[in-house]
């Protein structure tokens, strides 16, 4: 089975055309990055970065803007914000979640929004190698279409080595999580490590690399989603 | 228990990442059996009185505030010279009975810093501070004691290089350490349990100050007062007098961090409190001259306490404070913290006679920052 490729980049002026380019060189989720000031889950590529496009102006509403943009190049391809409460508490929780999927959201990840609180925000939940087993059932069970792995205690950023705290996080998560699909993400960032990583869950987030990528331009961009695609493909 | 959503009234919460919610229920849980366990309290009680100098003394201050009687709680006379020793023992002997060997802790003053770095060498815990840049320019004399006191300082280069930029790289060290390593928060904010827990630690503030002004008055005080960064001192001051309704209860900002008296309904560092944001909630720097003042956010029972009239919040300017500081070391012979100067500084203002404030620590660290100021002021 085709394993699933998530790339994540910061909303920013240019994001539509490299999201297009992530889509054509293999990815088959875009997740759009709205910065917050204060990221607490993030490594520090995604800080700088979030830092810089808040610099430029990337507030809620022109990040809503990108957001419509780049459904306009993508088909159907889906597209999930994935942000801070910070952003949803000011904009309005329900009206974040309308606008969002009315600007053609396909989903929302909340970073510090752990399953079991606002449960009636549907959205993609996260889990970890210390959520118990209970907490993987009620994320498992409440989660919008597919579950967030993280791969790690840590935040995000590229690791020299692919966590080895994944396998028996997938495990543990398959048990409860009856057929719902686990991509797994956090400290992915080599195509190697995407292989790896896909040979337990099925499918992988890549971040801060590709935020990194992204800065020299979209032909950048779909070089290395396609390297990771390639991986992927041959496992 | 991970259900939890807002603590005080529409304020407080879990707004952290996945990571840290299952430590934040053990943390709930082992504070939930510590505080009902008498061997708990009567280690806090042996090391209060023991190591800590309590209870800290009340001291009448008519010099500083002639024709009103001013009284205030001697926090600046613990050991370390804060408050904050308060918290910062009992969230590690918290720590040793979830076996956690490691400890971190963020700091702004360097109160905090120094406090959890004592509480770990007396406990042969390892220790890391995580610290901005500028307050450790500012702060220089609590750098040097941290390390002497074995802790490790962390540096932090990022954003305004400040309180909340140490507050974020503590965090972000907990969801990566948290299997071995405890967070001692230094203020009542951040995720639940920390703002009751922290509020709980401090209270012994008030309780001590309550049973000591009726002892010396015989009659509790018209107004307390005590300034609010975090605000810990505070609601450890005021815990105590929530129930006595005719006691007035007014907690200062530093005018260039009123995170109460200008900000709004906003999500940091893992609680929804009142915080200085913009209109899209991103968090806007504060300003002031005092370190520990200098955070954009405050504790979610403060915002509460707002709301519900029960406190008042007034905004003190870095010129007020300076002044009180220089007046109080006059008049008393006291050199408070700049922190604690805010809290003097609107006592002249209030209608009350019989007031109390939180002198929640000593000047010393501030004396080349403070001097600086007023010289060229």
């Amino acid at each position: 089975m085709r394993k699933a490729l998530v790339i994540y980049l910061v909303a920013e002026p240019e994001t539509p055309e490299l999201a297009r380019a992530a889509v054509e060189a293999g990815a088959d989720v875009i997740e759009l990055g709205f910065p917050f000031s204060d990221p607490l889950a993030d490594g520090p590529v995604i800080q700088r970065a979030s830092e810089r496009a808040l610099g430029r102006g990337m507030r809620t509403a022109r990040c809503l803007d990108c957001l419509a943009e780049t459904r306009a190049l993508l088909n159907d391809t889906p597209i999930v914000p994935m942000t801070y409460a910070a952003l949803l508490e000011a904009y309005g929780w329900e009206r974040f979640a309308a606008d969002a999927h009315s600007s053609g959201a396909s989903s929302l990840i909340v970073s510090d929004v752990p399953a079991g609180q606002r449960p009636e925000l549907r959205r993609v939940h996260l889990v970890a190698p210390t959520s118990t087993d209970e907490r993987l059932r009620l994320a498992a069970s409440t989660t919008d279409g597919w579950l967030y792995l993280v791969t790690l205690t840590g935040t995000t950023g590229a690791r020299a080595e692919l966590s080895s705290a994944l396998e028996e996080l997938v495990e543990r998560t398959r048990r409860v999580a009856d057929g719902v699909p686990l991509y797994a993400g956090f400290g992915i960032s080599t195509p190697d490590q995407a292989a790896g990583a896909a040979a337990l869950a099925d499918g992988v987030v890549v971040g801060s690399r590709a935020v990194q990528v992204a800065e020299d331009g979209p032909q950048a961009l779909a070089a290395y989603v396609a390297s990771l695609r390639a991986a992927l493909d041959e496992r | 228990m991970s259900e939890v959503t807002e603590t005080f009234g529409p304020y407080g919460g879990r707004y952290v990442p996945e990571t840290l919610i299952p430590a934040l229920d053990e943390l709930t849980r082992a504070w939930e059996t510590a505080k009902r366990d008498p061997a708990f309290q009567a280690e806090l009680d042996e090391l209060g009185r023991t190591y800590v100098g309590r209870p800290s003394p009340l001291t009448r201050a008519d010099r500083f505030a002639p024709g009103k009687r001013l009284y205030l709680k001697r926090e600046d006379l613990n050991h370390t010279g804060a408050h904050k020793i308060n918290n910062a023992l009992g969230q590690v002997v918290l720590a040793r009975r979830l076996g956690k060997q490691r400890i971190i802790a963020e700091t702004g003053a360097g109160q905090h810093g120094v406090a959890t770095a004592t509480a770990c060498a007396r406990f042969g815990l390892e220790c890391v501070v995580y610290m901005g840049s500028e307050d450790m320019r500012r702060q220089a004399p609590n750098v040097e004691r941290m390390r002497l006191l074995g802790a490790e300082v962390e540096a932090v280069e990022f954003g305004t290089r400040t309180l909340k930029e140490a507050t974020s790289a503590a965090i972000r060290d907990w969801i990566t350490n948290v299997g071995t390593t405890h967070y001692v928060i230094g203020s009542c904010v951040g995720p639940a349990p920390y703002p009751e827990l922290v509020r709980e630690l401090q209270s012994v503030i008030g309780r001590e100050a309550r049973e000591q002004l009726l002892e010396v008055e015989g009659a509790l005080p018209e107004v307390v007062v005590a300034c609010v960064g975090g605000g810990s001192n505070a609601i450890g001051m005021f815990a105590a007098f929530l129930d006595d309704a005719e006691v007035e209860l007014v907690g200062v900002e530093a005018a260039g961090a009123a995170s109460l008296g200008a900000g709004r309904a906003a999500v940091l560092h893992g609680a929804r409190s009142s915080v200085l944001a913009d209109e899209d909630g991103q968090i806007v720097d504060a300003h002031s001259i005092s370190a520990g003042l200098d955070y954009p956010g405050v504790g979610p029972e403060h915002a509460w306490l707002r709301d519900t009239g029960r406190a008042t919040y007034l905004p003190c300017t870095d010129d007020e404070a300076l002044a009180a500081f220089a007046r109080l070391s006059r008049t008393e012979g006291i050199v408070p913290a700049l922190e604690s100067a805010h809290a003097l500084a609107v006592v002249e203002g209030l209608d009350a006679d019989y007031v109390a404030v939180c002198l929640s620590g000593r000047g010393d660290k501030d004396l080349a920052e403070a001097l600086a100021a007023l010289a060229a002021g």
